[in-house]
C-alpha cells in the first residue's frame, strides 16, 4: 500500500476520532443536545472501507454516522454545524446528529432507524443498475439490524438481482446494550451470507489495512457486476450506546482489550514503522486536524440559527 | 377520445412514461409475465424487459425501501403493492424514510417515487383484503396522496406521479378496474391537488373520492328526481387536497356531507368537516354528516360485508336529512 494513501487514511482517522471527541464535549457545553452516538473504537471500518470507492460512489449509513461522512470526505464544519442544529449544517439543522446527508458526494444519509438504511443502500445499487452505471455501493449498518426482517429480505433482493453493494456490518457487539452473542447463536454473523448465495467473510474491523484489502475485493466484485458481498467487521466502541449511556453493561477488561488494539493508534504505528513515514509527517497531520476541528466548533458557533418565518412559511395549510 | 377500461388507462400511462423517460421502472410481485393480479402491468415486460419490469420476492417492506432508495439515487421507481393491506408491511420505509427524506436532509435532491396499490371492498375478500387505508397515509407528512374514479384522472393522475419530484402514493380501487370511461387519444397530464365537480348542483355540497363518487353520482341522480340538487366533488388527490373547492362549494350550498368507505373513525371525512368548521362555519345552514365505512373489520360474510360500507340508498337519505334540517 502506497504511503499516500495510508497517510490519508490516518488523516481521516484521526478527524473521525477528534471530530468525536470535539462533539462529546460541545454536547456537555450543551451547545449539541438530543441524541449523539460516537464512533469512537470503530474508525477503522469507515475509512477502510470508503477509502476503497471513488468519489462517485454511494455510501449509507446509520445514526452512528460521523465517521461514514467524514470517511467520504464531507466537510466537518457542515457536519459540526448540523450538530449544533444550525442553518449551515448539511441539513439546515433538520436532521441533526442521526441524520446528516449529502448528496453532492452521494452520501444517502445516516438513519435513526436500526436497519432502516439497509433496502436504500439496496435501492441506490438498484439505480446504479438502473442507469447502466458502474458505481457502487456501500451499506453500513449494526449487528443490532441483523436481526431486523429488512436485513435479510434486502440481501436476498440485491442477490437475485445481482446488485453491486457492499454491505459492511459493524459489530460492535451491542445492539445498543444488548450482547449481540446473546441475541444470535452465531460467532460469526458472516454466515447470513451463506442463506442468500453470496460471499461473507468475517474481519477485524479495528485492522484499517485489513478491512481496506476486504473491501477492495467487494468493491471490485460489484464494480464488474457480479453482485454483493457481506463483510462483518468485529469492533468495540469505546463508550456505551450514546454520549449519555455510561456503558456499565461493557465489561472492563473487554474495553481494555479493545482499547489495546485501536484502530486510529494501530495505524498510527503501522505507518510510523513500516511506510518510513517520519514523525515530522505525522505531527504535521495531528496539528492540521487539530485545527480543522477547532475550526469546525468554531464556525457552528458561530453560524445562525435556521429561520423560524421560512420553516413555518413552507408548510401547507390543509 | 377512446373508451377503456380503468386498467388499462393505468396501463397506457406506465407504458407512456416508460416510454418517455429511460429512468422510470417497476418493481412489485407478479407484474412480470403475469401482468399483475388486476392486469395493470399487462404486456409491459415484453416491451421493457425483465431489467425494467422487475418481479419481486414477498419482501414487501425492502422491495419498496429498495424503490425508495432508488428514488433517492436519481431514478424513477413505480413499486406495486397487490392490495394496500400489505402496506402495513411497509410502514417504516414509507413514513419515517421515504416521506421524511428530503425534509431531514435539508431539501436535498428529490424522491420521485410512486407507490401502486388498490383497496376497498371486493366481494367476500374479508379483513386483510377488503381495507380502505388511506387515512393512514393522509396523516404523514411528506406524502402525496391520489385516489382517482375515472379511467381518465387514473392516466392523467399517474403520469403526474411518476413525473412529481415528491413521493406518492397511489390508491386505486378494486371495483373501479373493469370500469369504463372515455380517455383522450393525445398526451395529457392532470395536475395533482385539484378536484373535479363531477355534478353540479346548489342545495348540498357532496365531497367524496374513488369508488364511492360512483355510489355517489347514483344517489344524486335519485335525488334529483326529488329535486334536490346535489353538487359531487370528487377529491382525486388526497394530499394535496383542494378545499378552496370544497370551501366555495359549502359557501354556496350551505350544506355538507362526506361520503368514503374507509371506517369513519379517524377517517378523511372528519378532517374535511373540521376544516369546513374552522373555515366557513357561518356559511353552514345544518349540521354537516359523514357516511363512512363503519369502524369494523369488514367480516367475511357477504351479506354482513355489504353492511359495513356507504350504499347509494344510504347515501340519499343521509343527503335528504341534512338537506331536510
Amino acid at each position: 500500500m502506497n504511503a499516500k494513501l495510508l497517510k490519508e487514511m490516518y488523516e481521516k482517522a484521526l478527524t473521525i476520532r477528534l471530530f468525536e471527541k470535539a462533539a462529546i464535549e460541545q454536547y456537555r457545553l450543551g451547545n449539541i443536545y438530543g441524541y449523539l452516538h460516537p464512533y469512537l473504537g470503530e474508525e477503522g471500518i469507515a475509512v477502510g472501507a470508503i477509502s476503497t470507492l471513488r468519489p462517485d460512489d454511494y455510501i449509507v449509513s446509520t445514526h452512528r454516522g460521523h465517521g461514514h461522512a467524514i470517511a467520504k470526505g464531507h466537510d466537518v464544519s457542515l457536519m459540526m454545524a448540523e450538530l449544533f442544529g444550525k442553518a449551515t449544517g448539511y441539513c439546515q439543522g433538520r436532521g441533526g446528529s442521526m441524520h446528516v446527508a449529502n448528496l453532492e458526494q452521494n452520501n444517502l444519509g445516516a438513519n435513526g432507524i436500526v436497519g432502516g438504511g439497509i433496502p436504500i443502500a439496496t435501492g441506490a445499487g438498484m439505480a446504479v443498475k438502473q442507469k447502466k452505471s458502474d458505481q457502487v455501493v456501500i451499506g453500513f449498518f449494526s449487528d443490532g439490524a441483523v436481526n431486523n426482517g429488512v436485513f435479510h429480505e434486502s440481501l436476498n433482493l440485491a442477490a437475485i438481482y445481482a446488485l453491486p453493494v457492499v454491505y459492511v456490518l459493524e459489530n460492535n457487539q451491542y445492539a445498543a446494550a444488548t450482547p449481540y452473542e446473546k441475541m444470535n447463536l452465531n460467532d460469526d454473523l458472516s454466515i447470513y451470507a451463506n442463506g442468500f448465495g453470496i460471499p461473507g467473510l468475517t474481519i477485524d474491523g479495528n485492522d484499517v489495512i485489513g478491512v481496506y484489502e476486504a473491501a477492495s475485493s467487494a468493491v471490485e466484485r460489484a464494480r464488474n457486476d457480479d453482485g454483493p458481498t457481506l463483510i462483518e467487521c468485529k469492533t468495540y466502541r469505546h463508550q456505551g450506546h450514546h454520549v449519555n449511556d455510561p456503558g456499565v453493561y461493557m465489561p472492563q477488561d473487554v474495553m481494555a482489550a479493545w482499547k489495546a488494539k485501536d484502530p486510529v493508534d494501530r495505524l498510527r504505528d503501522h505507518l510510523d514503522v513500516n511506510e518510513s513515514i517520519t514523525e515530522d509527517e505525522i505531527a504535521a497531520i495531528d496539528q492540521k486536524v487539530a485545527i480543522i476541528i477547532e475550526d469546525a466548533v468554531q464556525f457552528a458557533s458561530e453560524s445562525p440559527q435556521p429561520s423560524a418565518e421560512q420553516f413555518l412559511s413552507e408548510i401547507p395549510q390543509f | 377520445m377512446t373508451t377503456l377500461k380503468y386498467r388499462k388507462a393505468l396501463n397506457n400511462a406506465l407504458r407512456e412514461e416508460m416510454e418517455r423517460d429511460s429512468l422510470v421502472f417497476l418493481v412489485g410481485e407478479g407484474i412480470g409475465k403475469k401482468g399483475g393480479s388486476y392486469k395493470v402491468t399487462d404486456q409491459l415486460i415484453h416491451e421493457f424487459g425483465p431489467e425494467r419490469v422487475i418481479d419481486t420476492p414477498i419482501s414487501e417492506a425492502s422491495f419498496v425501501g429498495m424503490a425508495g432508495g432508488a428514488a433517492i439515487a436519481g431514478t424513477r421507481p413505480v413499486a406495486e403493492i397487490l392490495f394496500v393491506d400489505f402496506t402495513y408491511l411497509i410502514m417504516d420505509q414509507i413514513a419515517n424514510q421515504i416521506a421524511k427524506f428530503r425534509f431531514m436532509t435539508g431539501d436535498q435532491g428529490a424522491v420521485p417515487f410512486v407507490l401502486r396499490t388498490q383497496g376497498g371492498l371486493g366481494n367476500g375478500l374479508a379483513g386483510q383484503h377488503s381495507q380502505s387505508l388511506e387515512a393512514l397515509f393522509y396523516h404523514i407528512p411528506g406524502l402525496q396522496v391520489i385516489m382517482p374514479s375515472t379511467p381518465y384522472d387514473a392516466k392523467g393522475l399517474l403520469k403526474s406521479a411518476i413525473r412529481s419530484d415528491q413521493p406518492v402514493i397511489f390508491i386505486e380501487h378494486k371495483k373501479l378496474y373493469m370500469t369504463e370511461g372515455e380517455v383522450p387519444d393525445e398526451e395529457y397530464t392532470i395536475p395533482i391537488g385539484m378536484a373535479d365537480i363531477r355534478r353540479e348542483g346548489s342545495d348540498v355540497t357532496l365531497v367524496t373520492y374513488s369508488y364511492m363518487t360512483l355510489e355517489s353520482l347514483k344517489a344524486a341522480d335519485l335525488l334529483a328526481q326529488e329535486g334536490i340538487n346535489v353538487e359531487v366533488i370528487d377529491l382525486r388527490s388526497l394530499v394535496p387536497m383542494d378545499m378552496d373547492c370544497v370551501l366555495s362549494s359549502v359557501k354556496k350550498t350551505g350544506r355538507l356531507v362526506v361520503v368514503h368507505e374507509a371506517v369513519k373513525r379517524g377517517g378523511i371525512g372528519g378532517d374535511i368537516v373540521a376544516n369546513v368548521v374552522e373555515h366557513a362555519f357561518y356559511d353552514l345552514e345544518s349540521p354537516v354528516k359523514r357516511l363512512a365505512g363503519r369502524n369494523t373489520t369488514i367480516p367475511f360474510n357477504i351479506n354482513l360485508e355489504k353492511l359495513c360500507v356507504p350504499s347509494v340508498a344510504d347515501i340519499v337519505e343521509g343527503v335528504r336529512e341534512v338537506f331536510n334540517s
